[in-house]
């Protein structure tokens, strides 16, 4: 295929001369590649977090948008100085002052650690399993996991719905074999928000780890073992310090969207759950007060920067060593 | 090879995908259900796919899905693909970092922020929301995946064949159409792929960014689902996996063809 392209090209290209136009168009070119993404991304993904900031800045108002506008090039630099004076923090003040967003935050950290934590435990031997199999076998094991992957996140929340609640499969067939009497209550509950967590986002972790243990090489193990290393031990000092890339992209992978995670909280965990998610769509949609779900945001984009900038790190690091 | 595989890796290979897989099972089985009652068996019935198709609204719904994700998925392809170029081949220019960045952050942005802050893009610039701002909202997050994912076969491209071609005298353009293309066109065809599925699964950013008259599927199943479970939206999920499913299938099928394909063009160019 590339051979044919390549000898069409060669007797094209054989009399074309690089005129200066031609070398104008490709430099354009190059820059176009660049350019247009660039510019796309500036405007849509860059800018919006800039008025979100700004609109944090505002104060609640009747009307639409609901909100006062604030810092508007519209009146000149005149206009923009008097602007800023009327910027308010009074929105992160009352993020502070109402303990229910503190404890939001902190609730989602924590219940986004642990399901992160219980993920990883569930993925390694699912990944080790998966890198360990016969080699004709591993690409039908990995698109078996990604599969679920590519059907709706939402339809595979709702489908633990009909299995946690109390009159659902789970709990029936518990009853059926005998081994409770009375039906446990899972739905609305923090238990159901770590098994949604860890069932949505089991691929994120499986595939980094799967990549990173299929690299290894297997004759390590063997030597150790030969020169008499326990299994146990030999998996400590030698599969797992080679997996650490694999389990900081996969941890990585699933903490981040974890913490900010809305569908999961609020069909599974209900009203008795508490996260950060779900408080800043209700702050949006139940009480349409832009201004303060922005400063939410903000408060969130703040605390999981730190991850983001190590993620990209690792990603960046990733891509250096496939060079 | 075999050998390695031991008890202990294949029972914790199965049970990772009954785990993965149970919940989808169930799900499909009782959409079958002749009982209302989603979780009581009540005898095989396909009842609850002829009314699905009675129900306007979710077909109005699912109209609107499918055009967001079809649009948005080929624009976030084209920006995809560039983004994954610019990254690859040009490693210096001014404000590369701030780009990698653009493209990696949206990939575990929480959907809560992307949609809050394109909604509030939208309101600034004076854009009703509607069909429109979704899709620009949907081409906004999957370029980047579209992006990740053409990246990491642009990296294991052997680079020589394009600077044979360019060698040559072919122009940077026609090289790109003619060797760089062909090559990493699965990866094109897989983000497309993968960016048309997280558009027709979003819930969470259409909530923000839609309008009057672009309810789109997510949206009206997640109504549907806070007022209670029902047999009807599970014969609606069905047909949504029954289509992803079909699709990537389809798809490993026709990658699975090339690669032989591939493999045999090498060995008979060896050859000859």
């Amino acid at each position: 295929m590339a051979n044919a392209a390549l000898s069409s090209t060669t007797t094209s290209a054989a009399g074309a001369q690089k005129s200066l136009t031609a070398r104008l168009a490709a430099a354009l070119t190059s820059r176009l590649v660049i350019i247009v993404p660039y510019v796309w991304l500036l405007f849509f993904f860059l800018i919006p977090f800039i008025i979100v900031f700004k609109i944090s800045l505002s104060t609640t108002a009747i009307a639409m948008p609901p909100y006062t506008p604030v810092l508007d090039f519209a009146d000149g630099i005149s206009g923009f100085l008097a602007g800023v004076k009327d910027l308010s923090f009074d929105n992160y003040v009352w993020l502070t002052q109402d303990p229910l967003y503190f404890n939001a935050y902190v609730t989602s950290v924590i219940v986004a650690g642990i399901s992160t934590a219980l993920t990883l435990l569930a993925g390694y031997p699912i990944a080790y399993g998966m890198a360990r199999a016969p080699a004709s076998l591993r690409p039908t094991l990995l698109m078996l996991v990604i599969l679920p992957f590519w059907t709706s996140f939402l339809i595979r929340v709702y489908a633990w719905i009909g299995i946690l609640k109390p009159e659902g499969l789970l709990n029936q067939l518990l009853l059926a074999v005998g081994v409770i009497h009375e039906p446990l209550i899972i739905t609305n509950t923090y238990t159901a928000v770590f098994i949604g967590i860890v069932y949505s986002y089991l691929p994120f972790m499986v595939l980094p780890l799967y990549s990173a243990l299929e690299k290894m090489d297997h004759s390590l193990i063997e030597a150790a073992q030969d020169l008499g290393c326990p299994p146990i031990t030999a998996f400590w000092k030698i599969t797992f310090p080679l997996s650490i890339p694999g389990i900081v992209a996969g941890c990585l992978l699933v903490f981040i969207p974890a913490v900010g995670e809305f569908v999961i909280p609020d069909l599974l965990g209900g009203s008795q759950t508490l996260m950060i998610g779900r408080t800043l769509w209700n702050e949006f949609f139940a009480n349409r007060d832009w201004p303060v779900s922005s400063a939410v945001a903000v408060i969130l984009l703040l605390i999981l920067i730190v991850p983001i900038v190590i993620f990209q790190h690792a990603q960046a690091r990733a891509q250096e060593a496939e060079r | 090879m075999n050998s390695t595989w031991s008890r202990f890796n294949i029972t914790s290979v199965t049970l990772g995908f009954a785990f993965l897989y149970l919940p989808i099972v169930l799900l499909v089985i009782f959409s079958f259900n002749a009982s209302k009652l989603v979780t009581v068996w009540g005898g095989f019935s396909t009842r609850w796919y002829v009314s699905l198709f009675h129900n306007q609204g979710l077909m109005d719904a699912a109209w609107v899905t499918i055009r967001v994700g079809l649009i948005s998925a080929t624009v976030a392809t084209v920006l995809g693909t560039l983004g994954a170029l610019a990254l690859t081949r040009y490693t210096r220019f001014h404000g590369r970092v701030l780009f990698s960045g653009m493209i990696f952050a949206p990939l575990v942005m929480p959907d809560v922020i992307t949609g809050l802050s394109l909604l509030l893009l939208f309101v600034a610039v004076g854009l009703d929301r509607g069909f429109l701002t979704v899709t620009l909202a949907h081409i906004t997050f999957t370029m980047c995946f579209v992006a990740v994912v053409v990246q990491s076969r642009l990296l294991t491209f052997d680079r020589s064949l394009e600077e044979a071609a360019m060698d040559l005298g072919a122009p940077p353009v026609k090289t790109f159409f003619q060797i760089t293309l062909p090559v990493i066109a699965p990866a094109i065809v897989s983000g497309w792929m993968l960016a048309f599925t997280l558009s027709l699964d979003d819930l969470v950013v259409a909530s923000f960014t839609s309008g009057p008259g672009a309810t789109t599927l997510p949206m009206k199943i997640y109504s549907q689902v806070r007022l209670g479970v029902t047999p009807e939206i599970n014969a609606a999920c069905t047909i949504l996996i029954g289509i992803v499913t079909a699709g990537v299938i389809a798809a490993s099928i026709v990658n699975k063809r090339r690669e032989v394909q591939r493999l045999r063009d090498e060995q008979a160019a060896q050859r000859g």
